[in-house]
């Protein structure tokens, strides 16, 4: 059964359309990525599903029950929904013991101190719980968050941006640590981010957003090497585009000579469309006589990144290879692969 | 926001707002009632001459204050000389000097009979008033310089911070374009302070208008001292309530000025701050000179007149400590004391429901209930006069309906109508403070703690009003010092025989015999001088 499903939401703050009719569902112990711009109505969203946001129409429910829609709602209080926020949002005035233990409820004395120890050692604290939040560092500072919604057992766990405020040398292992506790655990996530990186690195399943729209949703992979718009191909990497004819089944034609593809494309023969190559799809061959020039390089440690030019057409490629200069002719070669055309 | 929150929420916010706002809706109600020939007899008289005065007097201390604040405001800002630190807050204190204190003092001293005036007849051997000219104390300029001498803070306070808010790129710009200080000074630190300048202004403005001690000692008839007159003098209620709705025009058209030029502030300070190393360096003539100008604004707005009050003090020690001084300080102290907690309590209430409720209309409420800090002393009198004096008839009509005796003047001829009326005046201190201190409330703890299962009373008692607990000292402290302070309101409210700290000290004023009263008016004095210690403390704090 789906933890988490949303259908048909749409949600609209004075006369501003914000969320625009959104369907997504998420299995059990699976980790979702809401990733846009900032302004996308990713984390509208979240809060949507927190209750902390009105919607008007659709539903979300969570394990099949109905918390928003249908004229139903349920105050974000009886949800069971835990949250983590980009200032981790931890009580000033409270120890890190009285910060995880905040929403404990039911227990008796010694099930507290038990449910304490186990979240500390979770979170890699132990002995910290008498310390106060500002005594603590910022990535500490989210693992109590992280253990705070945790200790309170929530169906769902929603996390808004965080670790944009963790410093960027120890912010891919907090992600890889977190996203090991949440699998753990078997706890579903609902994680809003703007990197693509981030998406990536913490996610299974990715929801890439648009002005209050879900432009595409899928496995990180599949929206990398098969995205259903200029706008997702461009979100998740550098892109070139070439402008083809579709010459044959698993063939077009491009200012760069017959290009061919692994899989039958879905367009008619002779129709017209841009072909996507992201920048490693397109090999340089060192060649006097070729066709290309190098006009601008750039070293990138295990790439190096070159802008080329080809009868007029401008081209990034990121290429081992790293001994060419500028000013220097090459020959372009692109490999045989699962092309992706949008049409015009 | 908690979009779940019950309406009972709400409903408490409107019950609140509404007690607040309903001496101005009940003043706006009345002055619109058939007049009672009184008015017009005052339009056809004195009216215009009353209206005027009290235009003058705001316009000459608005310009008054802007001049000798202005220098103060520079030199403490941007220029380096000894004493500097000192000065940034010791210019402050006139603020605690009320303005009928400053101004007793120099008409004592200046006056016909005064030291000054003895000394120069016996120097140059005048025999008469004829011989000589000597400017009149108790006029209008009088009141506006003394009005000047104790407002002027306002602008000093504002005129600093922007000065010194100003990124100091634009001075190294400036300089390394070759503009002197005197250039930069008039090309661009005072055009971009304008917004600040012109929110000082208002302030004091308005408070000039809201004065009623001062032009009342020196007999300058203005709006104010006629609602004061109309109503003990005429007993019309409705007329008084006319005269308020037009000093409540000239007050809320200060307000907007005020609200205007703040936005407009906002776009001018939002650069980084200056560097204690940015500042000229005085020569030492200039710098004796920026000495010599803050101290002697010191010595003649605050020191001077405190000195004087102390000797007064010394001097007529055993009648000033009795048991009427006593008996008023009480007085003043509880019924301060009343009106800070009830305020501290309205403003959490109001701010909880503002910050967490989703309905505009809870937030505009709260709003609303801010507008009495608005509502000059006397205005606001007439104000709690009009709704207490109906329910108080109300009661008495019932019970003589019922058989029974009724209870007598229960609103009007008791404290109550004192509390209520500093309580609608002054919650907006409580609701500011709180409003800063819920700022720095981050509102994912509010998200954090809902979505932990807390209701929104747990959020109010076990989050916010632990984090709150400095706002609500803070608050509760400043409005417990204008409660002592507040004169014009407690003046007409107070119930026969009924006497505070400032009514009493008023009294020795108009009475022409304040060195009876010095202890009491240094009481009132030294209390006024705590918020500014408070005031400055954050001041620093921020920098």
């Amino acid at each position: 059964m789906s933890t988490l499903s949303i259908h048909n939401v749409t949600s609209d703050y004075q006369g501003r359309v914000i969320l625009k009719q959104l369907d997504l569902t998420l299995q059990q112990g699976e980790i979702v990525a809401l990733l846009g711009p900032s302004g996308c109505g990713k984390t509208t969203l979240l809060k949507a599903i927190a209750g902390l946001q009105a919607i008007s129409e659709g539903s979300i429910s969570i394990n099949g029950q109905v918390l928003s829609g249908n004229g139903i709602f349920v105050a974000s209080e009886q949800r069971g929904v835990g949250m983590i926020f980009q200032d981790y949002a931890l009580f000033p005035h409270l120890s890190v013991a009285d910060n995880i233990l905040f929403g404990v409820k039911g227990l008796n004395k010694l099930e507290r101190q038990t449910r304490l120890e186990d979240m500390l050692e979770l979170v890699k604290l132990t002995g910290l719980g008498d310390r106060y939040p500002h005594e603590l560092s910022g990535g500490q500072q989210q693992r109590v968050s992280i253990a705070r919604a945790l200790a309170y057992e929530p169906e769902l766990m929603l996390l808004d941006e965080p670790f944009s405020n963790i410093d960027a040398q120890v912010r891919h292992e907090m992600m890889l640590e977190i996203r090991a506790i949440l699998k753990q655990r078997n706890v579903s996530a609902v994680f809003v981010t703007h990197s693509k990186d981030e998406a990536f690195v913490f996610a299974d399943q990715l929801a890439l957003f648009e002005q209050g729209r879900i432009v595409q949703h899928g496995a990180a992979e599949t929206l990398y090497s098969n995205p259903n718009s200029q706008y997702v191909a461009d979100f998740l990497g550098t892109t070139n585009y070439l402008d083809v004819t579709v010459t044959a089944e698993k063939q077009v034609d491009s200012p760069l000579g017959t290009v061919f593809s692994t899989t039958t494309l879905p367009h008619t023969i002779g129709s017209k469309g841009k072909l996507l190559l992201r920048p490693q799809q397109i090999l340089l061959q060192a060649n006097d006589k070729g066709s290309a020039e190098i006009i601008e390089r750039r070293f990138l440690g295990s790439v190096c990144h070159y802008h080329v030019v080809q009868n007029g057409v401008f081209l990034e490629i990121n290429s081992p290879m790293m001994n060419f200069s500028i000013g220097q002719r090459v020959q372009l070669v692109i490999p045989e692969h699962q092309l992706v055309v949008f049409s015009e | 926001m908690i979009l779940g929150l019950t309406r009972s929420w709400s409903l408490i916010g409107y019950l609140i707002t509404a007690v607040l706002l309903l001496p101005l809706l009940a003043l706006i109600v009345q002055a619109t009632q058939p007049d009672e020939a009184v008015f017009t007899h005052l339009f056809d008289t004195v009216l215009p001459t009353y209206i005027s005065n009290s235009l003058l007097l705001m316009l000459l201390v608005g310009f008054g204050s802007l001049v000798i604040a202005i220098p103060a405001a520079w030199f403490v800002a941007r220029c380096e000389f000894p004493g500097r630190r000192y000065f940034q807050w010791l210019l402050l204190l006139p603020l605690a000097m009320p303005a009928y204190i400053v101004a007793y003092v120099y008409t004592d001293m200046l006056d016909y009979a005064g030291p000054v005036q003895r000394a120069m007849r016996a120097w140059f051997e005048w025999q008469t008033p004829h011989d000589y000219y000597f400017p009149a104390i108790r006029s209008i300029g009088g009141a506006a310089v003394m009005l000047s001498l104790v407002l002027f803070p306002y602008i000093y306070l504002l005129a600093r911070t922007a000065f010194m808010e100003q990124s100091s790129h634009f001075l190294h710009a400036s300089r390394v374009m070759g503009c002197g200080p005197w250039r930069s000074f008039w090309r661009l630190a005072l055009p971009m302070a304008r917004p600040a300048l012109a929110v000082g202004v208002a302030l004091v403005a308005m408070e000039t208008a809201a004065d009623f001690a001062t032009v009342s000692y020196f007999a300058v008839p203005t709006l104010t001292t006629a609602v004061y007159d109309t109503w003990l003098g005429y007993g019309s209620l409705t007329a008084a309530a006319k005269l308020s709705a037009i000093m409540l025009l000239v007050v809320f058209s200060m307000v907007g000025v005020e609200r205007f030029a703040r936005r407009k502030q906002q776009l001018f300070q939002k650069q980084s701050r200056l560097n204690e190393a940015d500042r000229y360096h005085l020569a030492p003539a200039k710098a004796w000179a920026a000495w010599s100008y803050c101290m002697g604004l010191l010595v003649v707005s605050f020191l001077l007149p405190f000195v004087v009050l102390c000797a007064y003090a010394v001097d007529y020690f055993s009648e000033s400590w009795d048991d009427r001084f006593w008996q008023y300080s009480i007085n003043s102290l509880y019924i301060a004391a009343i009106v800070s907690f009830i305020c501290v309590a309205f403003a959490v209430v109001l701010m909880f429901v503002r910050r967490v409720s989703p309905r505009p209309s809870d937030k505009l409420a709260s709003r609303l209930s801010s507008t009495g800090y608005a509502l000059p002393g006397t205005v606001l009198a007439i104000g709690v006069l009009v709704p207490l004096t109906y329910a108080d008839f109300a009661i008495n009509d019932l019970m003589a309906w019922f058989g029974a005796k009724g209870p007598g003047l229960l609103f009007t001829g008791s404290v109550f109508a004192l509390i209520f009326a500093f309580c609608v005046r002054f919650v907006a201190i409580a609701i500011g403070s709180l409003e800063s201190s819920y700022k720095r409330i981050s509102p994912s703890l509010d998200m954090a703690s809902i979505t932990l299962g807390q209701s929104p009373r747990q959020l109010l008692c076990s989050v916010h009003l632990p984090l709150l607990r400095k706002g609500m000292f803070a608050g509760a402290l400043l409005v417990f010092i204008e409660s002592m302070k507040e004169l014009p309101a407690a003046l007409l409210l107070r119930p026969i025989g009924f006497e505070n700290l400032a009514t009493y000290v008023f009294q020795f004023v108009s009475d022409e015999k304040l060195e009876h009263g010095a202890l009491a008016a240094i009481v009132i004095v030294l209390v006024g001088l705590v918020p500014l210690i408070y005031l400055n403390r954050s001041l620093e704090q921020s920098r």
